[in-house]
């Protein structure tokens, strides 16, 4: 395959000459205990081609039948974005040939679609809040998994074959579809960003998806096209597939800007194309153009009768909605006491659920914080990761908190710790096992290594006599040395003193 | 003058991946055709009042309980397949050469 180097324009360059304008495409995996339209169930990572059923597997005769519970989880999304939900709607059927769908169409929505006409208020960094309209929400089923095999990469392009497992297929998807975006300007990308990031909030906080995208839970397809500033008429738009993390919607955003660019700048036209988002280089390259392949050729599913809605269905579900994001935010920040800059940080962040989990399983909210904010946002930044798939949890954070409360270790080594937990050696407790990561709290040997530091320096042993109690820090260095670092600083002060028959 | 031309059909054959021969063409023109006109008479008998349906029978929420049911094993699953490796399909890579 020829891969050409894509020309680019400057961001901030090509943000003077041009508009952005953006759509997405937000695909999220309902966690309902059985598939949309089959009684198999919705497991993730079991052995392939185990939670099929004729249905799943679109064998001749099979008759579908709607999962209550994916309807309801539709209609409490449709109603935390705010949108209308349709009296009545029905499926249809999208025609294709590929082999991820073994029927050779989905099961979808047209025409009416559950949910129509919301919005979403998204927060940005700088606390200004952006208005995303939402076109629709409408029920589907997911298509099976493929692996594409042999070629150099693994990917589509020069693969021999594909092995495809049909687990996935019919798991309930709800594909949420925002109308055309303007005037997000410079901020597209981090728009972008954080209206996935608002999604994903919204469906964890129903509990209606595991919304866990390093699964595919929460999927997004980002629109992006550019017209020149002052201009009416939209540009001709490209749409980046499956772009599986929050950073990489804002990089496939950014990216794509740059591009469109430089194709306009040169006098070139955009091809209407699919793009594919590649993680490992930040880039896309070129997909399927717009064809007649993407005539889907809908009609009314014959199998499936309509869906009708009453009010008193539509109020229930209403009253099982959690509070919404914006108003829990206010709660949470007034629970833990932080400030207003400390709480925006926490959300810009996006560890707001770890940290209240954290707390939720015993930590201090300043503990929280200290970690979330710090030493693990660091470990992420390093790694060039989301910090939700560093594989730190709350679990990790309590444990690590309550070998320092038992001085088991000091904050120094629980910070080593955690980038051996990161690096995937077991849990805190596990490290500090295997690694002998414990604090010296051994008198004995503690009490050697001070002796020998306090006589490589009397004159810092004279002050302390005389009453400089803080000169006692210039003994902590070769100490720590001697212990590697595993000494506990309060029990040297202490040992110290009793040594020189000094009150603490 | 019929509502379907031949290229019409050539064009949904291309779509269904279904290969005709012109005489084949010829044909389905035709009846197509007449589908489509007996479809427009019903069109005509129904007045702006009469919402659409897409089935016969007055039915809604059909549903079924989120409830776990039997399923199929892989062998079982994998029994049809032209091809397979250990417990998933094996088909051609379809966008080959690309």
């Amino acid at each position: 395959m020829a891969m050409h180097q894509e020309e680019l324009v400057d961001f901030d360059v090509a943000l003077e000459k041009y508009d952005p304008v953006l759509g997405f495409e937000v695909h999220v995996e309902l966690n309902t205990k059985t598939k949309m339209f089959s009684s198999a169930p919705n497991v993730f990572g079991d052995v392939p081609n185990t939670n099929v059923t004729p249905v799943c597997l679109g064998l001749p005769g099979v008759l579908p039948v709607v999962n209550k519970t994916a309807v309801e989880y539709a209609i409490m999304i449709g109603l935390a974005l705010n949108c209308k939900i349709a009296e009545r709607c029905g499926f249809a059927r999208k025609n294709y040939f590929y082999p991820d769908t073994p029927k050779n169409f989905q099961t979808s929505q047209y025409d009416d679609p559950i949910a129509y006409d919301g919005w979403i208020d998204i927060e940005l960094s700088d606390g200004e809040v952006f208005r995303v309209e939402i076109e629709r929400a409408h029920m589907e089923e997911d298509a099976g998994k493929l692996t594409h095999m042999g070629g150099s990469t693994g990917r589509i392009q020069g693969a021999d074959y594909s092995l495809v497992d049909y687990n996935r297929s019919g798991v309930p998807l709800v594909e949420i579809v925002t109308k055309t975006i303007e005037g997000a300007g410079k901020r597209a990308p981090e728009l972008a960003k954080a209206y996935v990031a608002a999604i994903r909030e919204i469906v964890k906080a129903l509990d209606v998806s595991d919304a866990k995208m390093e699964r595919g839970n929460v999927r997004c397809d980002a629109n992006v096209s550019l017209m020149p500033k002052g201009a009416e008429k939209f540009g001709t738009r490209t749409e980046t597939k499956n772009v599986n993390s929050l950073r990489a919607v804002e990089h496939a955003v950014r990216f794509e800007i740059e591009r469109h660019a430089a194709v306009l700048n040169s006098g070139a036209a955009i091809v209407q194309e699919t793009r594919h988002w590649h993680e490992d280089t930040r880039t896309t390259t070129s997909g399927r153009p717009k064809s007649d392949a993407d005539d889907y050729r809908y009609f009314p599913e014959p199998d499936l009768v309509p869906v009708v809605t009453t009010v008193e269905w539509i109020e229930e579900l209403r009253a099982r909605l959690p509070e919404p994001p914006a108003e829990r935010r206010k709660r949470l920040q007034a629970d833990w006491g932080y400030s207003d800059a400390e709480f925006r940080d926490v959300v810009n962040a996006g560890v707001t659920e770890q940290i209240e989990e954290t707390i939720a399983a015993g930590t201090t909210a300043a503990v929280a914080r200290k970690w979330w904010m710090g030493e693990i946002a660091r470990l992420a930044k390093n790694a060039d990761k989301d910090v939700a798939d560093l594989g730190v949890t709350s679990a990790t954070i309590v444990e690590l908190n309550s070998l320092i409360e038992s001085k088991k270790i000091n904050d120094k080594i629980a910070r080593q710790v955690l980038e051996f937990v990161v690096a995937g050696e077991g849990t805190p407790s596990e490290v500090v096992e295997k690694r002998s990561l414990a604090v010296v709290n051994d008198d004995s040997a503690l009490g050697a290594a001070i002796d020998a530091a306090m006589e490589a320096m009397p004159d810092v042993v004279a002050k302390v006599k005389g009453g400089k109690l803080q000169a006692i820090g210039a003994l902590m260095g070769p100490v720590m040395k001697a212990t590697r670092g595993q000494a506990d600083a309060g029990r040297v002060r202490e040992l110290v003193l009793q040594k020189l028959g000094i009150e603490g | 003058m019929s509502a379907i031309s031949r290229e019409d059909v050539a064009h949904l054959a291309q779509l269904a991946h279904i290969e005709m021969s012109d005489a084949e063409l010829d044909k389905m023109t035709g009846e197509l055709g007449v589908i489509v006109e007996s479809i427009a008479s019903v069109s005509e008998a129904a007045s702006a009042d009469v919402p659409a349906t897409t089935h016969p029978i007055a039915l809604s929420n059909v549903f079924r309980e989120d409830i776990v049911g039997p399923t199929l094993t892989a062998e079982e699953a994998l029994m049809n397949a032209p091809d397979s490796v250990d417990t998933r399909f094996k088909v051609p890579a379809i966008l080959d050469g690309e």
